[in-house]
């Protein structure tokens, strides 16, 4: 996809996992770390988090346990304790127990390793 | 037939067409039959065909699947579409956030407006800054996108002789040596940029459109994620094709023994997973002459085979005028939500 005139909406709406909003982004991480295919992704991500297919795949279950786990959310509230990009990033790879590129970049450079 | 009821549904180019139950039902058999003939694959099942006239009959604008069985979605020049197919002047990696926290997008792509490799090699190091910018500030993954578009190799533009020009002159030996050595330039760029985007953490490579200029176009998708695998095996990458169906445009070139020429997307697969890809991004093309039920079946046809013998995720790619999304810039939200739902339900497709 990525043709933005009346598609990336409704597939959204129709048919994809809607990215932070649920689990999304972790269910493609395993396709591109692990070459999972779709059942296989998600059952690894609810088992890593602890919970059902039908709550990873969920927006308010899920709204809540990325905002806990610091996973990053499609909304930023304004309070400190609030993660999104790098910093949620680096909360998945561990939750996850994979490695992402740009977090063991991020982490040569700041001299973290 | 004056009195039957008639079904709204759209054809090839999205125009509106009406059609009874009886005509769709020919048409699902016709695409159906079409495909498998061409691909010497097997035909839906009747159970699989009556659900593709279930979702093409049902009522309502949009339709959907149920939330477990929703999919990930990649994309082909993602975070720069909103800036120059919608002109709204926005840096991509603002684009890649639009897409993260607007769209529900699961990953995106930074690409250049020129979306091919030999262009981005030149300014590799700065669109690499633009993907930092992204990577940083985005949670979703961010691969780095653009198209081995083996052409631009070609003189004027690149350093060898057209082969489309050699090959109407009954040159063949040389319009093939030309091609092979347009591989090796391709697959060297490829790499390079690679290289650069890794750097700054790349989370994945796509590399699209694989194949539009034939089957060498093809080869060098392949060689290349083969190297970016070994030098990189942290880094994803991805393998979108431009057709249905490889051209012949060499004819004798092959990957690790299978001809390239000829291949469709359940072969096309087999040699992506050779070559260490992470994904696969299907294409069946969309005939603008036919009807949508006729479309979707084809595509159902051969994208199920291709799922089916798949070992790595199969991302059917449903961009304008590929997978039976009609060939027109503002996409209905009717048909693409059809064509969502018949993948996802019938060929057990990964993603989008």
């Amino acid at each position: 996809m990525g043709d933005p005139l009346g598609q990336e909406a409704t597939h959204g709406i129709a048919a994809s996992m809607g990215g932070v909003r649920t689990s999304g982004d972790m269910v493609i991480r395993l396709q591109i770390a692990k070459k999972m295919r779709i059942n296989e992704a998600k059952q690894y991500v609810a088992d890593k988090l602890g919970l059902t297919i039908e709550e990873i795949c969920d927006v308010v279950t899920m709204a809540e346990v990325r905002e806990e786990r610091g996973f990053g959310l499609a909304n930023f509230e304004p309070y400190a304790e609030s993660n999104i990009g790098m910093e949620a990033k680096f909360k998945i790879a561990e939750a996850l127990d994979i490695k992402i590129n740009s977090v063991e970049r991020f982490k040569e450079r700041a001299g973290l390793k | 037939m004056g009195d039957k009821k008639k079904y709204f549904t759209r054809m090839g180019d999205g125009s509106i067409v009406y059609m009874t139950e009886e005509e769709i039902r020919a048409d699902i058999r016709a695409g159906v039959a079409d495909a498998a003939d061409r691909g010497k694959i097997p035909p839906l099942t009747e159970e699989e065909m009556e659900h593709i006239y279930n979702i093409i009959t049902m009522p309502g604008g949009v339709v959907g699947v149920d939330p477990k069985d929703a999919v990930v979605t990649t994309s082909d020049s993602g975070s720069d579409k909103v800036s120059t197919k919608c002109c709204i002047p926005i840096d991509r990696s603002i684009n890649a956030m639009i897409h993260e926290r607007v769209l529900g997008a699961d990953s995106v792509d930074i690409g250049l407006e020129d979306y091919n490799y030999k262009t981005v090699k030149g300014v590799a190091k700065r669109e690499a800054a633009v993907l930092k910018r992204a990577l940083n500030y985005t949670t979703m993954p961010i691969f780095y996108g653009a198209m081995p578009n083996l052409g631009f190799y070609t003189k004027p533009d690149g350093p060898i002789d057209n082969w489309a020009v050699l090959l109407p002159e009954g040159k063949i030996k040389e319009a093939m040596a030309a091609q092979e050595e347009a591989v090796e330039h391709a697959v060297r760029d490829i790499v390079f940029v690679a290289e650069q985007m890794h750097d700054v953490g790349a989370d994945g490579i796509n590399l699209d459109t694989c194949g539009a200029a034939g089957d060498a176009d093809f080869l060098v998708a392949l060689k290349a994620c083969e190297i970016i695998k070994e030098k990189f095996p942290d880094m994803g990458v991805e393998i979108g094709m431009a057709g249905e169906f490889v051209l012949g445009m060499h004819g004798r070139l092959k990957y690790n023994g299978v001809r390239l020429a000829g291949l469709y997307p359940h072969d096309q697969v087999k040699l992506a997973e050779q070559a260490g890809a992470s994904i696969f991004g299907a294409v069946v093309n969309t005939n603008c002459n036919a009807t949508f039920p006729w479309n979707i079946a084809r595509v159902c046809t051969f994208i199920k085979a291709c799922s089916e013998v798949a070992k790595i995720p199969v991302h059917a790619n449903t961009g304008m005028g590929v997978c039976a999304i009609p060939m027109c810039e503002n996409s209905p939200a009717d048909i693409v939500s059809r064509v969502d739902k018949c993948l996802i339900e019938i060929c057990k497709i990964d993603g989008l």
